[in-house]
């Protein structure tokens, strides 16, 4: 299994675990795996950079972790959401919409 | 953060299995799909919210380690902070334990202020027993009034005796100070009032102690006091010694027992009798302005009505480190000045930690380049050395919190304990107030003596540092300018620490060596006839017969009676007068005290009598009352005139003068001259009188005879220890004695410090010029060169060190003001002792490490 450089746009892993975040609180492979799936397999995370941009996430406040047992009872570190976070969300994801259509017009333009 | 990665890898691996790779593969893909643990682990942490405790950690450890490996320094610098932080420590428990919490057991300290009587706005006295209920009634901002006036008496269990102090209280008393008696209760609402009408007693744990042994059953037994069967009705806690700062109480009674109690024959319903003393409770929120506008409104009501008793007399409310009628007032002055002396004691440790932080920073140049070049930040580098110094100071506040501990009581031992009845008690306190004080003291410390060296320190020049060098003793790099004034420092605070307390030692001296006005040798002797239940009567008769007798035992010059001995606790009488031909001026109500004497009074204790004669044995009940009067108040009221013939009115009779007696001192040396007068105690009899002695003999063998006596004219009584009036006299000094020690020590501690930085630094220079002073040696410098080479720098230090601590002392020593007993703040005596010794110090300090520098082997010097 070879391993691919990540294909994702630098500033927006934050973005993404926030959007993996949105329906209940994940440990790191989980959050992972999510953002492969929504994806449909096209972004592939790598698992190593998750860790540096949670603690980031963390010390802004947008999640909170906490130690829980996981689906087969094994200790995982669960991450959630915070009301900050969900705002940040938000705001993140009207910015990048608005960053993709001016994009997309200006690589349709001809 | 190590096993959250952890799982995660194992969680790969476990799916790579299970898409069929073996465990090995399974790893290895996980590992690879993950990237660089190490490395990510490190950028991880970088993110974190902790991260500075995390570096604060790493700088611990480190730290630690240094000081680990250089245990020499380590040791010096944790003793000499343990020392600093220590005394500081010390002095606030005692401040906090003696003067701003007094009385653990006490639920709102806060709120507790001392109540005291003004007469004319200004000097401070008692109340009496209607005016304080008439403060109960009126107010409205306070929560309780409590009565507590200090009362003596001698309790008797089986055949022992001996003095005992104790509280005349309020029957609230317990109640309000929220004091839960161990055993038994405390007082009813109706125990206080009607005369003489409930005997009744809560007694000290210590008493209960050491006197009933503990005794379950203790509640309703009976005690002797002052001829009076009172009823145990309670034990005090072990914690609660009472509400008089300086002494542990043995017991308290209600004030309806104030007459059995009270010697001087004031009674609870006269207004004009002001015996009380005692606290009161704000309510909570209420200032002391407010509740202090509220009494003087109540007391001007009370002047209104009660004209003739209380005129120009007010109320106060005081904090109890100002309380008027215990140690308090001692005691603040006291430990203000030696708070301000470890204060001083401090900044001579830190300077001495300073310097040998920089010492040090010299020898880990080296590191600090190293990690400098390697990219570490100044920041961070300060913040290593900071942390280096907190963890000195945070071990030596360890220490210096046990040394507090353990000196919480010390000040007891400054006391001399021979005066009967009186359990001196000056506890110090540990609570969360000094542990805080104590932290934030460690912490000053710390940004004191490690953040100069440590900004010198990061202020590595990089270039320069990197090449070893040999720096020269004499010369004026920043490093040892700041060195040198670390050290000027120390000697010029040690220099004002020994001039304060050479002033403290020779104002002790003058005092101890001051004439009193009377003979000090004299014995003094008391049979206690009010707690045995004597009437009036028969203590006249017992005091003549003994008298006669002691007069002819062997060795006895002469004998006398007075009520009142000179420089002791008990309160003399004290009147209004009228005087002959003597017109005072409007608001002016002549006053003066006086003390009953018997015949021979004079003579015996060695008051000269400068005209006139001295009493005789004639001046009794049948023949017309005299008096005897002090220079100072002839001078007062008969200015120019001869008092003799003339008289005197004190208390409704007129007393002719008939004798003028020299001025001498009545309570402390250090009273201003006033007028006073004696009047015979034939004319005056009280129950309770003290025999002073005239003899060659010692006291001990006085005392054989003298208990043989007092036991041939009733065998039920004996007399309490006879002393020589000099005793007294120590007594009554002991807040100057405890102030002399308390400054003593402190003082040779700091000389102590300052010699130990005047060495550490001159050593120190001197193992850095090595190969300096071998090239001048090989160049033929002589051994007195270089002798007076090294030390002329030391002792050019020492010079400027003197000479400021003399500019600072010159303005401080004036605060000592009061302390100070015929000896000016500027004594040029004291300040010479201090420079003689600090240049004796400074010498041996400087000589030593010079001498070594004149033993340098020039070849092994020269040889690097």
């Amino acid at each position: 299994m070879a391993k691919e450089k990540s294909d994702l746009v630098y500033g927006t892993l934050d973005m993404l675990i926030l959007k993996a975040l949105q329906h209940g609180p994940r440990h790191g492979l989980e959050i992972a795996d999510r953002i492969q799936q929504m994806s449909k397999e096209i972004l592939r995370v790598e698992q190593g950079s998750l860790y540096p941009a949670l603690y980031r996430l963390e010390a802004q406040g947008w999640v909170r972790a906490e130690w829980d047992v996981s689906e087969n009872n094994r200790k995982a570190r669960y991450y959630k959401l915070t009301a900050a976070g969900r705002k940040q969300l938000v705001a993140e994801t009207e910015h990048w919409s608005r960053i993709t259509r001016g994009i997309d017009l200006v690589l349709s333009a001809t | 953060m190590a096993e959250e990665i952890q799982q995660h890898l194992d969680r790969l691996t476990e799916r790579n299995i299970a898409a069929g790779m073996s465990p090995k593969a399974a790893r290895a893909a996980a590992l690879r799909e993950f990237g660089g643990v190490q490395q990510i682990k490190e950028i991880a942490r970088e993110q974190r919210v902790w991260m500075w405790p995390d570096q604060f950690w790493q700088d611990l450890r480190f730290g630690a380690r240094m000081l680990w490996r250089t245990p020499g320094f380590s040791i010096l610098a944790i003793l000499c902070l343990t020392l600093g932080i220590g005394t500081n420590a010390a002095v606030f428990s005692w401040i906090e334990g003696i003067l701003i919490r007094p009385y653990p057991l006490v639920a709102h300290q806060g709120r507790m202020f001392a109540l005291a009587g003004t007469t004319r706005g200004a000097e401070r006295g008692g109340l009496s027993y209607p005016d304080f209920v008439d403060l109960e009634k009126n107010s409205t901002l306070f929560e309780s009034f409590i009565i507590d006036r200090i009362v003596g008496t001698t309790l008797s269990v089986g055949d022992r005796a001996e003095r005992a102090s104790g509280g005349l209280v309020s029957a609230n008393y317990f109640d309000a100070l929220g004091v839960q008696p161990m055993l038994g209760r405390g007082f009813r609402p109706e125990e206080g009032t009607g005369r003489n009408a409930h005997p009744v007693t809560v007694i000290s744990y210590l008493t209960w102690k050491d006197r009933y042994k503990n005794d379950p059953e203790i509640v309703g037994k009976t005690q002797y006091m002052n001829g009076i069967q009172h009823t145990i009705i309670g034990v005090a806690p072990e914690k609660f010694h009472g509400t008089f700062i300086g002494y542990s109480f043995n017991f308290w009674a209600p004030t309806s027992m104030q007459e059995a109690f009270d010697s001087t024959g004031y009674k609870m319903e006269d207004r004009g009798a002001r015996w009380i003393e005692g606290y009161a409770f704000l309510k909570p929120g209420v200032t002391q302005q407010q509740a202090q506008a509220e009494l003087d409104s109540i007391a001007q009501r009370l002047e209104n009505d009660y004209p003739e008793t209380n005129r120009g007399r007010g109320v106060q409310i005081l904090p109890l480190w100002k309380t008027p009628f215990n140690q308090a007032g001692n005691m603040s002055q006291t430990l203000g000045i030696t708070m301000a002396v470890v204060f001083l004691v401090l900044l001579i440790a830190c300077a001495n930690v300073s310097n040998l932080l920089l010492a040090r920073s010299l020898l880990r140049r080296h590191e600090m380049t190293m990690r400098l070049a390697l990219g570490a930040g100044r920041g961070r580098l300060l913040k290593q050395l900071v942390t280096e110094g907190l963890l000195l100071s945070l071990i030596a506040a360890a220490g210096g919190i046990a040394v507090a501990y353990w000196c919480r009581n010390a000040l007891v031992l400054a006391f001399p304990s021979s005066v009967p009845g009186l359990v001196v008690d000056y506890p110090g306190q540990i609570d969360w107030r000094v542990l805080v004080v104590s932290a934030a003291i460690c912490i000053l410390a710390t940004l004191v003596f490690a953040l100069v060296p440590a900004i010198h320190a990061s202020h590595v020049d990089l270039s320069g540092a990197l090449k070893t060098e040999g720096s020269g003793v004499l010369g004026g790099t920043g490093r040892s300018r700041l060195r040198s004034a670390l050290v000027l420092v120390q000697v010029s605070l040690s220099f004002v620490l020994l001039a304060g307390t050479g002033l403290l030692l020779q104002s002790l001296a003058k005092m101890r060596n001051a004439n009193p006005g009377f003979s000090t040798d004299v014995i003094v002797s008391v049979t206690d006839l009010f707690s045995a239940g004597y009437n009036l009567e028969r203590a006249k008769i017992f005091h003549t017969q003994l008298l006669d007798r002691v007069r002819t035992l062997p060795g006895v010059e002469s004998a006398t009676l007075n009520r009142v001995n000179p420089f002791s606790y008990k309160v003399y009488s004290s009147a209004p007068l009228e005087i002959d031909g003597y017109q005072p001026a409007p608001n002016e109500q002549p006053t003066s005290e006086y003390n009953e004497v018997a015949e021979d009074y004079f003579a015996t204790i060695g008051i000269p009598i400068v005209s006139g004669r001295e009493f005789a044995r004639t001046d009794d009940e049948r023949s017309p009352p005299v008096a005897i009067i002090n220079e100072t108040m002839a001078a007062k009221y008969w200015p120019g005139k001869n008092p003799l013939g003339q008289r005197l009115k004190v208390k409704d009779r007129w007393m002719e003068i008939v004798g003028i007696a020299k001025n001498a001192n009545y309570r402390t040396k250090l009273e201003p001259p006033g007028p006073f007068f004696y009047v015979p105690l034939r004319q005056n009899f009280g129950v309770q009188n003290s025999l002073l002695i005239r003899t060659r003999e010692k006291p001990g063998a006085i005392m054989n005879a003298l208990a043989r006596e007092v036991h041939a004219l009733d065998p039920n009584l004996a007399p309490l220890p006879a002393s020589p009036l000099q005793e007294q006299i120590d007594e009554m000094s002991y807040s100057q004695r405890l102030a002399v020690t308390l400054v003593s020590i402190f003082g040779a501690m700091a000389l102590f410090l300052a010699a130990i930085g005047l060495y550490a630094m001159m050593s120190y220079a001197v193992s850095q010029s090595t190969r300096e002073l071998g090239l001048r040696m090989a160049l033929g410098a002589r051994v007195t060169d270089l002798l007076r080479l090294v030390m002329s720098r030391g002792l050019v230090l020492t010079a400027g060190g003197v000479l400021l601590g003399a500019i600072v002392a010159l303005g401080l020593t004036r605060l000592m003001g009061n302390l100070l007993y015929k000896v000016s703040p500027r004594d040029p005596l004291a300040f010479g002792v201090a420079f003689v010794v600090m240049t004796i110090v400074a010498l041996i300090a400087c000589f030593l490490p010079a001498w070594r520098a004149t033993r340098i082997d020039p070849v092994r010097a020269l040889w690097v």
